[in-house]
């Protein structure tokens, strides 16, 4: 199997700040990766890494490397756009554009260069479909995507993350603010998803980790202690940290 | 590998002409100021005396000077603030912390809105019909400041309501709550922590009273004598520094105009400075809460 | 301790007088804006109509003859009114994109020293008092002018020189004033913008000035309007700056005409005009204070819009 993204030796600092203490990691291709770990953790810092978002906090020093398809995206060569266009994120709280649904689907393609009407309709049909939307939203695609509730919001992210075409996306608890019923949605989605795309996703509940993931990493405080099938993470943990953590003696 | 490189950084050209008119236009910006800046003082700075300073322009003597407008201006300033900052910070106090009616709040941020968009010429001809004529003050000092008095009103309301905000609820609760009267927490609680916030706002005014010209033509008129009693000055015409710069020019004297330019500029610039000195150790005091 | 609290029992009722006093002083402060508000509107109109009712509103409104002194005096002020119409709407069309620009690098772009240095730049141009701006209007743009319609004109046997002190240069100079207004607004609005849509378009592949253009800018275009909005009540009030600088003959507002804007008709004026003449130029401050009250209810429209976006 295929690893798409490999991180080696990789340290952040937020000035003195030491926050990801040489992290090795690899994910793997068309396979759902969770991070989970106490907050604070370094998880969603990890996260950040993989697609350079990292890049708008003030004062932040990375060393080592992350791989994508064995190209390094911390070489100085590296345009930013077209990282982030094959690696897209989505964020814990919802936060479409204040603009229609179909102007928030098609914002990442036109950015793209996309100016074909025809091209776009398909594209925004093909993504609001892949996020599971479509049929709630197909008779106002041309009103604002704020009138939408949280969870069909985050969906309708996820769609928007998904029209730019990427190969790997990064979903940063993305359910944390929703309700159960929304939550169950997005993870069948994710679950559906992984066929097409590389998935990578910090959560804080690790039941949801249990359900999706197909390999987990444990972090603490800037650590990343372990890693392996999700299975093996939650049945046999072999550090003892993680069994504290996943039996519930902190965090 | 199956896809594109991102190892190459990709050439938008759209993002290069709008980065280039940012700061195409920032520099703009700065380099009008400097342009503003320099020739003043490229004219004025030759041309000052500091006879100007303490002389009146008089004929007979052969002296020219603007001792007079510069009484006028520190005359107006003080008469216009005296009057308008009682009624400014006191309205702000009964709209943050008396009236709970909301309809009566937006009616008066709206009226307060309205006059800070009233233009100069038209506070110059409504000062000049209503305390000029109708009160019968005529053109003067007083009626100048009136005039004024009521253009500054919302910048001395709306920074005192700011500064009001600023102070923590807890603290009115701590004073009420050991007994205190609702106006003895705002003496003793209130105003002083609202004080550097509302001085800012004094300061701005200061400065807007002193760059005014319009509102002062019809009202406190142009006349540069100096006074022959300071209580009674108040009811005779007197010219600002602005209003001399304005007549000055008009008759093309550029040398005496370009001194007064730059002594405008200079306290302009140094109200400008003194405002920012007061907000920047105020926000070290929040900082400290 | 002890006696403090005996002192507010026995002067509970002078307290309690107090109190109402202090809220009823404060309450009369706050009616203060009311009452001016009202009492101008009042006497712009009460001063303002009776020279339409003698006149007619053709002969003021509509008349493009202003000979206020003549032996048959007309008082046809339709120049004056497009002048500041047409003035005000170059002005802005040149300051809009300057000033627009120059917030987004505040806001979005320029590192912190020079945001400080931009920031202080805008300050001072907007405390620089109209008059200075009238003086170096006259000293610095209109010579430029007058070069400028030199090589156009030359030669010319028609066009009426203006020694650089047209209409062009009036729209230079309040361009030039309405910049702190509009950068300072703008910047506000942009920086309201929350920091997630910036953080998303970025995570699309989108570039910062494509975030900035795409997504910032849109959602702060109820700021940005009212910023506009601002700049026009700004530039259509504005006097003294221009008087000299725009030559003061009323005229069709052509660029390189001498003319007179409602303002500076008002003020070249009143020092000496009387009867049906001066009732004339409360008639323009009259209009003018119309504009300003259409230009209020605008923002007002403006800003309730924004807030049911959100």
């Amino acid at each position: 199997m295929e690893n798409k993204i490999q991180a080696r030796n990789l340290n952040l600092y937020y000035g003195e700040k030491h926050a990801l203490k040489d992290v090795n990691l690899d994910i793997k291709e068309n396979k759902i990766t969770a991070f989970i770990g106490p907050s604070g953790c370094g998880k969603s810092t990890f996260l950040k890494t993989l697609n350079r978002m990292n890049d708008y906090v003030d004062n932040v020093k990375i060393d080592g490397t992350v791989t994508l398809d064995d190209e390094n995206i911390y070489d100085s060569r590296v345009d930013t756009t077209l990282l982030r266009k094959k690696v897209g994120m989505v964020f814990q709280q919802p936060n479409p554009f204040p603009m229609s649904i179909y102007d928030n689907v098609a914002y990442g393609p036109r950015i793209h260069g996309i100016k074909n009407k025809k091209e776009l309709d398909r594209i925004v049909e093909d993504s609001l479909k892949a996020a599971a939307l479509y049929d709630e939203v197909s008779d106002r695609l041309h009103s604002s995507a704020l009138g939408l509730s949280g969870g069909q919001q985050q969906r309708l992210c996820i769609a928007r993350a998904l029209a730019v075409e990427p190969e790997v996306i990064l979903l940063d608890e993305p359910t944390s603010a929703l309700d159960p019923i929304s939550t169950l949605k997005i993870e069948e989605l994710l679950s559906k998803l992984k066929e097409k795309y590389t998935i990578a996703i910090v959560t804080h509940n690790m039941q949801q980790a249990s359900r999706i993931a197909d390999y987990t990493a444990f972090f603490l405080v800037g650590e990343m202690v372990e890693y392996g099938k999700t299975e093996d993470v939650f049945g046999m943990p072999k550090d003892k940290r993680t069994e504290d953590y996943i039996t519930g003696r902190f965090g | 590998m199956n896809s594109t490189t991102i190892l190459e950084k990709k050439n938008r050209l759209s993002d290069k002409v709008l980065y280039a008119l940012i700061q195409l236009s920032s520099f703009l910006a700065i380099f009008i100021l400097f342009i503003i800046i320099g020739y003043i003082l490229y004219r004025g700075v030759p041309a000052f005396n500091f006879s100007y300073l303490v002389n009146t322009t008089s004929i007979i003597n052969d002296t020219v000077g603007i001792l007079p407008n510069i009484i006028n201006t520190v005359y107006i300033v003080i008469v216009t603030l005296l009057v308008a900052c009682p009624i400014g910070i006191g309205g702000a106090i009964y709209l943050n912390e008396y009236t709970k009616n909301k309809k009566f709040v937006n009616i008066i941020s709206f009226t307060t809105e309205v006059l800070a968009g009233i233009p100069s010429i038209i506070y110059g001809l409504f000062g000049m019909l209503f305390f000029g004529s109708f009160c019968g003050f005529g053109f003067s000092i007083l009626t100048g400041s009136l005039t004024l008095a009521i253009m500054i009103l919302p910048i001395i309301s709306r920074n005192t309501q700011t500064a009001l905000e600023c102070v923590p609820k807890s603290y009115r609760e701590a004073a009420l709550g050991i007994g205190a009267t609702k106006w003895y927490m705002i003496r003793t609680v209130l105003l002083p922590g609202a004080i550097p916030g509302i001085l800012t706002g004094v300061i701005l005014a200061m400065g807007r009273i002193v760059a005014e010209s319009a509102a002062l033509l019809f009202t406190a008129g142009s006349v540069s004598l100096l006074p022959k009693n300071i209580f009674s000055h108040l009811l005779s015409s007197g010219g600002t520094l602005t209003i001399q710069l304005y007549l000055e020019m008009a008759k093309g004297n550029y040398e005496v105009s370009f001194v007064i330019a730059l002594v405008l500029v200079v306290i302009v610039l140094g109200l400008n400075m003194l405002a920012k000195w007061i907000s920047r150790k105020f926000d070290v005091n929040e900082g400290n809460r | 301790m002890e006696k403090q609290i005996l002192s507010v029992m026995n002067h509970k009722k002078t307290k309690s007088l107090v109190e109402k006093t202090a809220a009823m002083i404060f309450r009369g402060c706050a009616i203060v804006s009311v009452i001016a508000v009202i009492s101008i509107t009042g006497y712009m109109i009460i001063s303002g109509t009776p020279a339409i009712f003698k006149e007619g509103i053709t002969g003021i409104l509509f008349s493009t003859t202003w000979a206020p002194t003549a032996a048959h005096p007309h008082f046809g002020i339709a120049y004056i009114i497009l002048t500041s119409i047409v003035g005000v709407f170059l002005a802005i069309v040149i300051g809009v994109p300057i000033g627009l620009f120059t917030a987004i690098n505040l806001a979005e772009i320029a590192p912190e020293k020079i945001r400080k240095v931009l920031k202080s730049a805008i300050e001072l141009l907007a405390g620089i008092p109209s008059v200075v701006y009238g003086l170096l209007g006259i000293l610095i743009v209109n010579p430029m002018m007058y070069k400028l319609e030199l090589l156009i004109y030359k030669g010319s046997k028609t066009h009426q020189f203006t020694g650089g002190a047209n209409l062009l240069s009036a729209i230079i100079v309040l361009a030039i004033m309405i910049l702190p207004t509009l950068i300072n607004i703008s910047e506000t609005a942009l920086k309201a913008v929350p920091d997630d849509y910036r953080k998303s378009s970025l995570a699309l592949g989108a570039s910062k000035i494509q975030t900035i253009f795409k997504v910032v800018v849109p959602s702060a275009k109820s700021g940005i309007m009212s910023a506009i909005v601002l700049g026009v009540g700004r530039a259509i009030g504005e006097a003294m700056a221009i008087l000299l600088v725009a030559g003061n003959a009323v005229s069709l507002p052509y660029p390189f005409h001498s003319v007179r804007f409602l303002t500076t008709a008002i003020v070249s004026e009143m020092g000496y005009a009387s009867g049906l003449h001066r009732q004339v130029l409360f008639t323009i401050g009259l209009v003018l204070f119309i504009f300003i009250m259409i230009i209020n209810l605008v923002l007002t429209y403006i800003l309730k819009r924004g807030d049911q976006d959100e």
